[in-house]
């Protein structure tokens, strides 16, 4: 069975000019939602999930979803620094922290406002989240009113730049230093001495401690033990899960709302596309008869009308991908329901997502082609060559 | 209007065609107005809010709680003439997915100070006499299918523990707006129940004030009295607060605006593309009936009335579709949007969103059918 | 045969002047009409022949007001179409010209009844009045009863019947034709050659009509043949 030649299908396209721009920029748009929608959840959780690392456990109340609800109390923290699974840092010292967690209400540049969160950390802290670094300024000395902020906090918060001053629980700080934690939630987030923001904060417990193992392999013993003794009611999670998990209910709200709007939105341009397609084999009618009446096959004048209007929406699933780049650099914050504060992440475009906008558009394609092609190969030739 | 018959002919000869492009622009519309909803379901719970009630909560957050001794002072204050106070509960019922606000709040005054949350009056009673017993929303109890007597179990979060409460009451909102998805509850059966170093804390204070006008001086008088304690405290009206609330949210309307603008542009330019081929398919048509005496103009606008006909009939369908089925279907989205009901506002602006459609997408077109020239195309048939 | 008793005096209907038509196509101009004149008076029903390319379809759409000339002037009930302006125009068509094409050119939407109602939409006539003159139409070429009709459930030389009630519906002083057998039988050609003479006897219309069949011709009381662009003769009618 002889197959008509590719080029006839592109040829159509490249004939019909502006129909096919048209279509096609519409198609483009739809992709275009789809990969924004998918960048947006993906976005949000990718966040969380690199907060957190495979080789850190962390240590909150039972029961405690986020730090927020977690009360580690210090005679607890005390045990926990004692566990022989903690790894050990240069100094001898177990390579852990016990952190205060409190969010606070700070000023965002356009003037509205929106909950923080305030981490007091202890000297390991840093060391322990490996992705974030220091990016500008340096850190702040214990026992001082000097704080540093995370990078998005930096840049979306009023008085939150380098050498700023900034006033929390009733003092001034001057925020010394930027934290660069890769996209992590840590770029959301204001950290000072937790010793002295104990006492400021008017906190007399930690939320979590969290700690290197020693052995990715000895979290089992840790947990067992930990959360098994009755003094303290504890909890031990693998520090990346307990992050991830604070995704929940926004990425299902984000993904199930993109999901939503993709698929009613995909439905409306593929009956565009269909519009589109019925015309192309409408004008078409005699040219098409005559294909049938040389001989070639049904299937062939069906496959070829069903190239055309896949190439159709994969040119417009390509611009969509291309105008979906720049989407990368938006940056914008949305509220964690775990921890009530605000959680500022980049759109994530993965070249995975793009594809997917393809595969997606050549299935609009696919739709959109299926029931014109139909209708062109089962023409019957004779009353298509006599046609005007 | 006369010509109506031969706008009309078309879209009924090409009955396919007219319902694809109808139905796509319903599809574009009907999306508008979801997404337009979400916005203003925010603006329903700002909306519900009375400026005659102030909200007092911990000035650096509303994570931390303040003390109950603040009620007898507060009450003292010139100017307040109704006090209450509550604390989020946050509990969960059976299934973390089974998303609701519950409020512990103190019974006897938040009857008094929130009229628009009615029932009948042995209910409240009911709920007043006693101490285990709570009142749900219409809407939530139709949900769970809860009735009059049912006990509902809460896990608490916040506050470890379950939590079972007697439904003695079911209440509706005096309008619309008043979210009807919430659990009240009694205050004092959970502070209770809380240990030593929990007890005696609230999580925000409810003030009631005669007008609006004294917000601002009742507010300022409230927070220089706590400016220097352990607790200082912030002081709005609850509109304010609430504005402050759906500010965390983040930019959501931004996201619904991009989302919304993407969506009706590819409907656009996917109608845009129709119109053209429908008009190109006609040229011989329109030269005859230039021929016949129509003049340019009215060839023009018959092109477009046919364009903003589709567009409208189509806008039209979405907007209302959008309005019956969210009338129906229980869209909280996990309790986000505690009330989604499409604004008559949105569906007006989505059918003006309609006509504007029509008219982008029927102007190539009507210009092209406007400017033909008879000679030229009548030759390229004969 | 009978004078045209309701129109003006056997003066000029139809007045052209030196007229000429110059098509241009990428720089290149084509001249169609080199310096024509002629008159047609008040009823009279006018051939006009010639091979194609000789410009008779130029000269008839000048004539009807769908084109207008490069040069010269064009006098077609009482007004100089050059001078019009395209609103005008198509008001003045409206009022003055039925024009038949060669392929019928029925609206494929539209009934037979709504076709024929076209030219009355833009008249102040009310619906009513409208239907009474459709009717009246309709009867006139025959076609009473196939009012609901779409033009694809039609035969040819029916199209061009509903064609004609089309073209004279709004009662205008000239019909003009452009090859109107062309595309039927001899049979229906026969018929639509009959119908337009009896147009042009009864009811007084001034007919011009382009074809390239002598037997067409025939019927007209003159015809004119055009080649290269100038008339060559004028033969004085045929009976």
């Amino acid at each position: 069975m002889a197959g008509i030649p590719l080029v006839y299908s592109l040829r159509n396209l490249a004939v019909r000019r502006t129909s096919t721009t048209l279509t096609a920029l519409g198609i483009g748009a739809v992709a275009w939602v789809f990969i924004f929608t998918l960048a947006l959840a993906g976005g949000f959780e990718a966040a969380l999930r690199t907060t957190g690392s495979p080789k850190n456990a962390i240590v909150v109340r039972s029961g405690a979803a986020s730090e927020l609800m977690s009360i580690v109390s210090r005679e607890g923290a005390s045990s926990i620094m004692a566990q022989p699974e903690i790894a050990r840092a240069a100094d001898g010292s177990p390579f852990a922290a016990s952190e205060l967690v409190v969010i606070w209400n700070l000023e965002r540049n356009s003037g509205s406002t929106t909950n923080v969160i305030v981490r007091g950390v202890s000297p390991h802290s840093l060391a322990l989240r490996e992705k974030a670094k220091l990016h500008a300024g340096r850190m702040f000395r214990p026992g001082l009113n000097e704080i540093v902020v995370g990078k998005l906090v930096s840049e979306r918060f009023k008085q939150c730049a380098l050498d700023d001053k900034i006033k929390l629980a009733g003092r001034e700080w001057s925020v010394v230093g930027i934290l660069d934690a890769a996209g992590s939630a840590y770029d959301s987030e204001v950290w000072g001495d937790v010793e002295l923001f104990m006492p400021v904060f008017d906190r007399p417990v930690f939320q979590n401690v969290t700690l290197r193992l020693d052995d990715p392999t000895h979290f089992e013993a840790l947990k067992k033990r930990l959360e098994a003794d009755p003094r303290y009611s504890l909890q031990v999670r693998r520090e990346d899960e307990f992050y991830a998990a604070q995704s929940g209910m926004m990425a299902t709200f984000l993904r199930g709302l993109g999901l939503f709007v993709t698929t009613i939105m995909a439905l409306g341009a593929v009956f565009g596309a269909l519009n589109t397609m019925y015309a192309s084999v409408a004008s078409r009618t005699k040219e098409i008869g005559t294909l049938l009446a040389l001989g070639f096959s049904r299937g062939a004048v069906m496959t070829s009308v069903l190239v055309e209007s896949v190439a159709l929406c994969l040119v417009g699933g390509a611009i969509g991908c291309l105008l979906a780049l720049p989407v990368r650099s938006f940056t914008t914050g949305t509220m964690s329901f775990a921890t009530f504060s605000e959680l500022a992440f980049r759109f994530d475009v993965t070249p995975m997502m793009m594809v997917s906008g393809l595969v997606f558009a050549a299935l609009m394609g696919l739709v959109g082609g299926f029931f014109p092609a139909r209708r062109a190969a089962m023409m019957p030739i004779t009353e298509a060559v006599r046609q005007a | 209007m006369k010509y109506l018959g031969y706008i009309t002919a078309h879209l009924w000869r090409h009955k396919r065609r007219t319902f694809l492009t109808v139905s796509s622009i319903a599809i574009a519309l009907f999306l508008f107005c979801t997404l337009r909803t979400v916005m203003t379901s925010f603006d329903a719970a700002l909306r519900a809010s009375a400026d005659t009630r102030l909200v007092v909560r911990h000035a650096a957050s509303l994570v931390f709680p303040l003390p109950l001794s603040y009620r007898d002072r507060l009450a003292q204050i010139d100017g307040i003439t109704g006090v209450s106070y509550g604390n989020w509960f946050g509990g969960v019922y059976q299934d973390p997915k089974n998303n609701f606000a519950q409020f512990a709040v103190e019974v006897p005054t938040f009857v008094k100070l929130f009229p628009e949350v009615e029932m009948p009056p042995d209910q409240v009673s009911a709920f007043q006499a006693e101490r285990t017993s709570c009142i749900v929303g219409a809407t939530l109890a139709a949900k769970y299918g809860w009735k009059l007597g049912d006990v509902v179990p809460i896990q608490g979060t916040i506050y470890p523990g379950e939590y079972r409460f007697t439904v003695r009451g079911i209440y509706k909102g005096k309008t619309a707006d008043v979210d009807e998805n919430t659990l009240y509850f009694h205050w004092d059966y959970l502070n209770e129940a809380m240990p030593a170093v929990r007890k005696d804390w609230v999580g925000i204070y409810w003030l009631e004030i005669p007008n609006g006008d004294m917000a601002a001086d009742v507010s300022g008088r409230v927070d220089a009295l706590y400016a220097n304690s352990s607790q200082p405290t912030k002081t709005e009206t609850e509109k304010a607060f609430q504005a402050s609330f759906i500010s965390m949210m983040g930019n959501v309307s931004l996201l619904m605006t991009i989302l919304g603008s993407a969506i009706l542009f590819a409907i656009l330019l996917v109608t845009i593309n129709t119109m053209m081929m429908a008009a190109r398919e006609r040229s011989t048509e329109i030269a005859v009936l230039k021929t016949i005496g129509f003049s340019d103009g009215l060839v023009l606008r018959l092109v477009g009335a046919e364009a903003i006909l589709v567009s409208v009939t189509g806008g039209t369908l979405g907007c209302v579709a959008a309005w019956l089925i969210f009338q129906r279907v229980d869209f909280t989205a996990g309790g986000m949007f505690p009330n989604f009901t499409v604004m008559p506002q949105t569906v007006g602006l989505g059918i003006v969103i309609a006509i504007a459609m029509g008219l982008v997408s029927g102007l190539v077109p009507a210009l092209q059918a406007g400017r033909l020239r008879i000679a030229t195309a009548l030759r390229k048939v004969a | 045969m009978k004078p045209n008793e309701s129109a003006s005096p056997p003066e000029a209907l139809i007045r052209l002047r030196d007229v000429h038509k110059i098509y241009r196509r990428d720089k290149i101009e084509i001249p169609v009409l080199t310096g024509l004149s002629m008159e047609v008076k008040a009823g009279e029903f006018l051939a006009l022949m010639g091979p194609s390319g000789s410009g008779k379809s130029t000269l008839l759409n000048l004539i009807a007001g769908i084109d207008t000339p490069s040069r010269g002037e064009v006098w077609v009930a009482g007004a100089s179409l050059g001078a019009l302006k395209p609103d005008r125009l198509a008001a003045w068509r409206a009022r003055n010209v039925g024009f038949i094409f060669q392929l019928y050119n029925l609206i494929p939407v539209l009934t037979a009844y709504q076709n024929v109602e076209l030219p009355l939409l833009l008249t102040r006539l009310n619906g009513a009045e409208r239907k009474k003159r459709v009717r009246l139409a309709l009867e006139l070429v025959g076609l009473q009863d196939r009012d609901r009709h779409f033009p694809y459930q039609l035969s040819g030389g029916q199209e061009q019947r509903i064609a004609i009630a089309r073209a004279i519906v709004g009662d205008p002083t000239l019909l003009v034709a452009d090859e109107p057998t062309g595309d039927l039988d001899a049979k229906n050609a026969e018929e639509i050659l009959t119908l337009l003479q009896r147009l042009n006897q009864e009811m007084g219309k001034t007919i011009v009509m382009v074809t390239h069949d002598p037997h067409a011709a025939e019927r007209a009381h003159a015809t004119l043949h055009l080649e290269k662009g100038v008339l060559r003769e004028q033969e004085g009618a045929s009976r």
